[in-house]
C-alpha cells in the first residue's frame, strides 16, 4: 500500500474505531445493570443446587451408607442396637428402624458438597437444602449434630444393648458349652466355631 | 475576590493563605466527586452498579475510602531510599497543585494573575515527572522503575504536541494570560477559541477545522500527560502493578491518587480555557457574573473530565511503541502543521 495512504488510513481508522467504541460504551451507560444486589436480593437457586445438608432423623435407619460414600469422611455415625421390645417406629418409606442413632455429626466445614452421600440413602432422609449462608466465627460450630436422642435416652439404650449383649454372650457360652459337651461326647468330631457368634462379637465391639 | 478579601481583612498574610488554600479545598471536594463519578460511569458502562451500600447509591463511598486510606499503615520498604521515597508523592502533588495557581476559576478569582499563565502551567507541571522519577527510583523495585521511566518518556514526548496546540491558541489570542484569554472569549459561544475566537467570519471558516485538530491534539496529549488509559502504561496494573506507586501505601498512596485527579482537572480546565471559553458563559450576556462564571468554569471542566473518564473506560491500553508512534508521528506533525497554517492565516 501507498505509505501516505497507509499513514492517513491508520489515523482515520484510529479515530473511527475510538468513536465506535465510545458509542458502544455510551449505549451501555443507559442499559440496565445486570448486578444482583446479593444480600437484599437473592437469585433463585436451581432446583438441584447442592448446599447445606439436612438429615431427617425420623427416617434415618442408621445404615451408615452415607458415611461410607463420603469421600472426605465428614459424616460420623454411631449406632446402638435396639432391644426387641423397643419399637423405634417406621420410616416414611415403610422400613422398620432397628438401630438407635446417638451420634450423627456432619462436619460441614470439611464437606465438599459433592452430594455423594445423598444417593445411597435407602430412606432418602439425608438431602441437600437451599441454605448456603451459614458462616461461623468458630470452626467447631460447623459440626452439625443431627441426632435427636437425649443423653438419658442414649444411656438407657446403651444399658439395654449391653444387657442384650450379655444375654447373647451367655447364650453363646451355653451353646458353646453344649457344643463342647457334644464334641466331648463324640470325641472324634473337630470343633467348629459358630459363624453367628463371631459376627455378634464384631457388631457389639 | 482578592479585592474583596483585602477590604475584609486587609493585605495580610492570612489573605494570601486563604487565596492559596481555596483551590486545595476545591481539589479535595472535586476528587471525592470525580472518584464517585468515575466509578459509577465505569460500572454502568460495563452494566454493573458500583457502590450501592454506603448512603443513597453509595454516595458516601469516596469518603469511606478516604477514611480507610487515612487509617492504613504507611509502610516504607527497608531497601527504599527513605528521603526521596517520602518526598516523591508531595512533589507530584505540588507539581499538579501549582498549576491551579494560574487557573482562572471565575471572572474575579484567580490565584495569581500571571501574564505568562499558560507558560507557567506548562513549565510547572513538568515537576510531576521529577516526582514520579523519584518515586520509581527510590522504591528500589524494578517494576516501579520501569513505570517511572515509562512515565518520564511518555510525559516528555506528549508535552511537545500539547505545547504546540497551546501555541496555536496563544497565537490567535495574542496573550498567555489565562484571565485575559477567558475574558476575550466572552460574548457568546461564537467567540470561543474552538470557533476561531474574535476573528472575522472569513478567517473563522478556515480556522475552525484547524482549531478542532488542535483541540484533539491537546486533549489526547493531555490524557497521556495524566497517565490515564489508554495511555496508562506507566501504571499498567496488569503488567507493572501500578508502576511507580507499587510500594506506596496509606496516605502517600492517597496523595498520588489525589494528584492524579487534580492533574486530570487541571488539564481539562486548561482545555476549557484554551478552546471553550474558560469561565465565559455560552449565552452572550446571560448568566454572567462572578458566581456564574465560576459555575461555567467548573461545569465545563467537569464535562471534559467526564469525557476523559468515558474514553478511559472505552479504550484498551496502547503498547509502548504505539504510544511513541502516536506522539511523534501523528500528534507532533499535525500540531506543527496546524500552527503553520494558523500563522499563515493570521498574517494574511
Ligand atoms: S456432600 Fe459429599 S462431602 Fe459432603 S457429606 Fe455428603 S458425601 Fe460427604
Ligand atoms: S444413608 Fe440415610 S438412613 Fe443410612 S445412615 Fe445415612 S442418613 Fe441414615
Amino acid at each position: 500500500m501507498n505509505p501516505v495512504a497507509e499513514y492517513f488510513g491508520n489515523i482515520y481508522r484510529g479515530i473511527k474505531t475510538a468513536m465506535i467504541g465510545m458509542q458502544i460504551t455510551f449505549k451501555h451507560l443507559f442499559t440496565r445493570a445486570v448486578t444482583i444486589q446479593y444480600p437484599t436480593v437473592k437469585m433463585k437457586l436451581p432446583e438441584r443446587a447442592r448446599n447445606r445438608l439436612y438429615v431427617n432423623m425420623d427416617d434415618c435407619i442408621g445404615c451408615d451408607q452415607c458415611a461410607m460414600a463420603c469421600p472426605v469422611d465428614c459424616i460420623d455415625i454411631e449406632t446402638i442396637k435396639s432391644a426387641p421390645e423397643d419399637n423405634l417406629g417406621m420410616t416414611s418409606t415403610g422400613q422398620k428402624k432397628r438401630l438407635h442413632v446417638p451420634v450423627f455429626d456432619i462436619d460441614i466445614a470439611k464437606c465438599c458438597y459433592c452430594g455423594l452421600c445423598v444417593y445411597p440413602c435407602p430412606t432418602e432422609c439425608i438431602k441437600m437444602t437451599d441454605v448456603y449462608e451459614f458462616s461461623e466465627f468458630d470452626r467447631h460450630n460447623l459440626i452439625y449434630s443431627f441426632s435427636t436422642m437425649t443423653p438419658a435416652e442414649i444411656e438407657t439404650a446403651k444399658v439395654k444393648a449391653k444387657k442384650m449383649e450379655e444375654e447373647a454372650a451367655a447364650k453363646k457360652a451355653a451353646a458353646a458349652a453344649a457344643a463342647k459337651a457334644a464334641a466331648e461326647a463324640k470325641a472324634a468330631a473337630p470343633p467348629a466355631p459358630s459363624p453367628a457368634a463371631g459376627e455378634q462379637q464384631q457388631k457389639t465391639e | 475576590m482578592e479585592q474583596f478579601l483585602k477590604t475584609l481583612i486587609g493585605d495580610t498574610l492570612l489573605n494570601h493563605v486563604i487565596i492559596a488554600a481555596l483551590p486545595l479545598v476545591f481539589i479535595l471536594l472535586y476528587a471525592l466527586v470525580a472518584i464517585y463519578v468515575e466509578m459509577k460511569m465505569a460500572a454502568h458502562m460495563q452494566d454493573r452498579l458500583a457502590y450501592m451500600r454506603t448512603g443513597w447509591h453509595g454516595v458516601l463511598q469516596p469518603i469511606a475510602d478516604m477514611l480507610k486510606l487515612l487509617q492504613k499503615e504507611d509502610t516504607i520498604p527497608a531497601a527504599a531510599d527513605r528521603i526521596f521515597f517520602i518526598l516523591a508523592p508531595y512533589i507530584v502533588f505540588v507539581g499538579s497543585y501549582a498549576a491551579f495557581a494560574a487557573l482562572p476559576f471565575g471572572s474575579s478569582f484567580i490565584g495569581s494573575n500571571l501574564n505568562i499563565g499558560i507558560f507557567y502551567i506548562v513549565a510547572i507541571s513538568s515537576l510531576v515527572v521529577v516526582g514520579i522519577m523519584m518515586a520509581g527510583w527510590s522504591s528500589n523495585n524494578k517494576w516501579s522503575l520501569f513505570g517511572a521511566l515509562r512515565a518520564a518518556a511518555q510525559i516528555i514526548s506528549y508535552e511537545i504536541p500539547s505545547a504546540f496546540a497551546i501555541l496555536g491558541v496563544v497565537m490567535i489570542a495574542g496573550t498567555m494570560n489565562l484571565q485575559e484569554l477567558s475574558a476575550a472569549q466572552t460574548g457568546g459561544i461564537q467567540h470561543w477559541m474552538i470557533f476561531g475566537g474574535t476573528l472575522s467570519l472569513m478567517k473563522k471558516l478556515i480556522v475552525i477545522p484547524v482549531m478542532l485538530v488542535l483541540f484533539v491534539v491537546y486533549y489526547v496529549s493531555s490524557m497521556a500527560e495524566v497517565n490515564r488509559t489508554p495511555f496508562d502504561i506507566p501504571e499498567a496494573e496488569s503488567e507493572l502493578v501500578q508502576g511507580y506507586m507499587t510500594e506506596y501505601s496509606g496516605m502517600k498512596f492517597a496523595i498520588f491518587y489525589l494528584a492524579e485527579y487534580a492533574n486530570l482537572f487541571a488539564v481539562s480546565a486548561i482545555a476549557t480555557v484554551l478552546f471553550f471559553g474558560g469561565w465565559a458563559s455560552p449565552f452572550a450576556s446571560a448568566m454572567t457574573g462572578p458566581l456564574w462564571s465560576t459555575f461555567w468554569f467548573v461545569a465545563k471542566g467537569m464535562l471534559l473530565v467526564c469525557v476523559n473518564i468515558w474514553l478511559r473506560w472505552t479504550l484498551p491500553r496502547l503498547r509502548v511503541d504505539q504510544l511513541m508512534y502516536v506522539s511523534w508521528k501523528v500528534l507532533t506533525p499535525f500540531a506543527f502543521a496546524c500552527v503553520l497554517a494558523l500563522g499563515l492565516i493570521l498574517v494574511w
